[in-house]
């Protein structure tokens, strides 16, 4: 099993560990709801260091990002990242991913889910015909995210980028804690606020930030927070997570991620996205939550008041910090609108849920 | 971990607390740990007879769901009613009021087969 420069310290703190993606990753430290409380209403902090990236580089790598992906990464400027997509041919979604802009039409990062790495690289090599130069960095790069209403104080002194007053989606490259070639991004997968930091695994660089963050934030409470809170925390704000909410066989079309797909260029699977945004989706992604007892999980089919099978769910869990079960799932579109009363299947029961908002809450 | 030496043990990390033919069932310090957070505890086999081995109902943590083990065959007599409000107790005191069922056990030889502390320990990676 691979590890990252934090696993460790990790067990040091005694995290209960276990696989996730072909990493040894820290599941939980203090528990799950007392990591997202701490997320919600302070600062914790992510080790995600199994996370991919890739760097492109030269005149042709803004055209190869524009030919793979859905969102139109020509709006970016220096400094500025977008949400987007790799379609697959066959109309679904072969990872999401970030798209760092780091030298206007010239230096690009992608930031990948870790369990895709190897797929991204081999798909988007493919259409690698007019030597872009392409860098798969993943395995030397450190990202540690951390999230709170308190993190970017708890950064701020630590370096002299403008972190307090950095505009969402937007980064800098400097020195953090005294390590050189830093990139702070004002990113994350939590809906908290905050920053992800990227740096090279080089020396003692991983211990002296990680070091550095905690005593920062020690008058803060900040906390390390385990894949579990990460799970919890970005379902609440109703954000997809691949391999369960989005796969190669879900539509960004059907999963509400219209507004990262982008019809002014061509991409694989563009003509038959936008058929069905000018058609509609005959499913469609929808947050819902439980108004009887009981917790939706990954799978459980979701049926309508005859018993009839509508969709399935896609992910669920008991939100912590309220007394409340919430899932998203996929369903006929006809039963996608808000406040629709839909049944999930769990066990041999079906149990009464509505269709809300997202996110949560 | 805290394995009581007066308990007796399952491997789907159960324990067992006799009185009479009366026995009370919870979950084990370790299931808890590795369940994490416990949200909802789920049990509708009240009164119910049933074989060892069945299923008599199921622990919910925010990330995991997990079936729950008759460990002796008997009928079920009582559900744990603090459990509804504050299934959180479960984490908190596994072996006093996170306790799960109490059960008249069928056969009282049957729970004596079952393991020990010091052999529970070992499965429990103690």
């Amino acid at each position: 099993m691979k590890t990252t420069p934090f696993t460790r310290k990790h067990q040091q703190l005694g995290a209960k560990m276990a696989e996730f993606a072909g990493y040894l990753m820290p599941i939980s430290y203090s528990g799950i709801n007392d990591e997202h409380t701490a997320v919600r209403k302070n600062a914790g902090v992510f080790d995600v260091s199994h996370m991919g990236e890739f760097i492109f580089k030269g005149e042709n790598a803004l055209d190869l990002i524009q030919r793979v992906t859905t969102n139109d990464a020509s709006k970016l400027t220096s400094g500025r990242a977008q949400y987007s997509c790799l379609p697959n041919d066959d109309g679904g979604i072969v990872d999401d991913l970030l798209v760092y802009c780091i030298e206007e039409n010239n230096v690009y990062m992608l930031v990948v889910n870790a369990s895709n790495i190897e797929k991204d690289w081999n798909w988007i090599s493919k259409f690698n015909d007019k030597n872009v130069e392409m860098h798969n960095i993943s395995a030397k790069t450190c990202l540690l995210a951390v999230q709170g209403p308190d993190a970017t104080k708890i950064i701020q002194p630590l370096t002299e980028m403008d972190v307090l007053n950095m505009p969402y989606y937007t980064f800098g490259k400097g020195t953090v804690a005294g390590v050189k070639n830093v990139l702070v991004s004002a990113t994350g997968y939590t809906g908290a606020g905050g920053v992800e930091i990227y740096f090279e695994d080089k020396d003692e660089a991983p211990d002296v930030i990680w070091n550095a963050i905690f005593e920062a934030g020690k008058s803060y409470g900040i906390k390390p927070i385990g894949l579990g809170a990460r799970d919890t925390l970005r379902l609440e704000m109703g954000y997809c997570l691949y391999g369960n909410d989005i796969d190669d066989t879900t539509s960004p079309m059907e999963a509400g991620l219209g507004w990262v797909t982008k019809f002014s260029k061509t991409f694989p699977s563009s003509a038959i996205f936008e058929k069905q945004k000018k058609e509609g989706v005959k499913r469609k992604l929808v947050g819902f939550e439980m108004i009887e007892k009981g917790i939706p999980r990954h799978d459980y089919p979701i049926n309508d008041a005859g018993g009839k099978a509508i969709g399935k769910v896609t992910s669920g869990t008991q939100l912590p910090g309220i007394n409340k079960a919430i899932g998203m799932g996929y369903v006929e579109t006809a039963h996608a609108g808000i406040d629709t009363e839909i049944f999930i299947g769990i066990r041999d029961k079906q149990i009464r849920a509505r269709v809300v908002k997202l996110p949560f809450q | 971990m805290n394995f009581p030496k007066d308990l007796r043990y399952t491997k789907d990390h159960e324990w067992i607390r006799l009185d009479g033919d009366v026995a009370t069932i919870g979950i084990t310090d370790f299931a808890q740990r590795e369940l994490g957070d416990i949200v909802y505890v789920e049990i509708e086999t009240a009164g119910k007879t049933l074989e060892a081995e069945s299923v008599f109902g199921t622990v919910e943590a925010v990330k995991t769901v997990s079936d729950l083990f008759l460990p002796v065959a008997g009928t079920i007599t009582e559900l744990n009613p603090a459990l509804a409000a504050t299934p959180e107790v479960v984490n908190s005191d596994p072996y006093g009021e996170g306790w799960m069922i109490k059960m008249k056990v069928k056969n009282v030889a049957d729970i004596h087969e079952l393991m020990d502390a010091d052999a529970y320990a070992a499965v429990a990676g103690e």
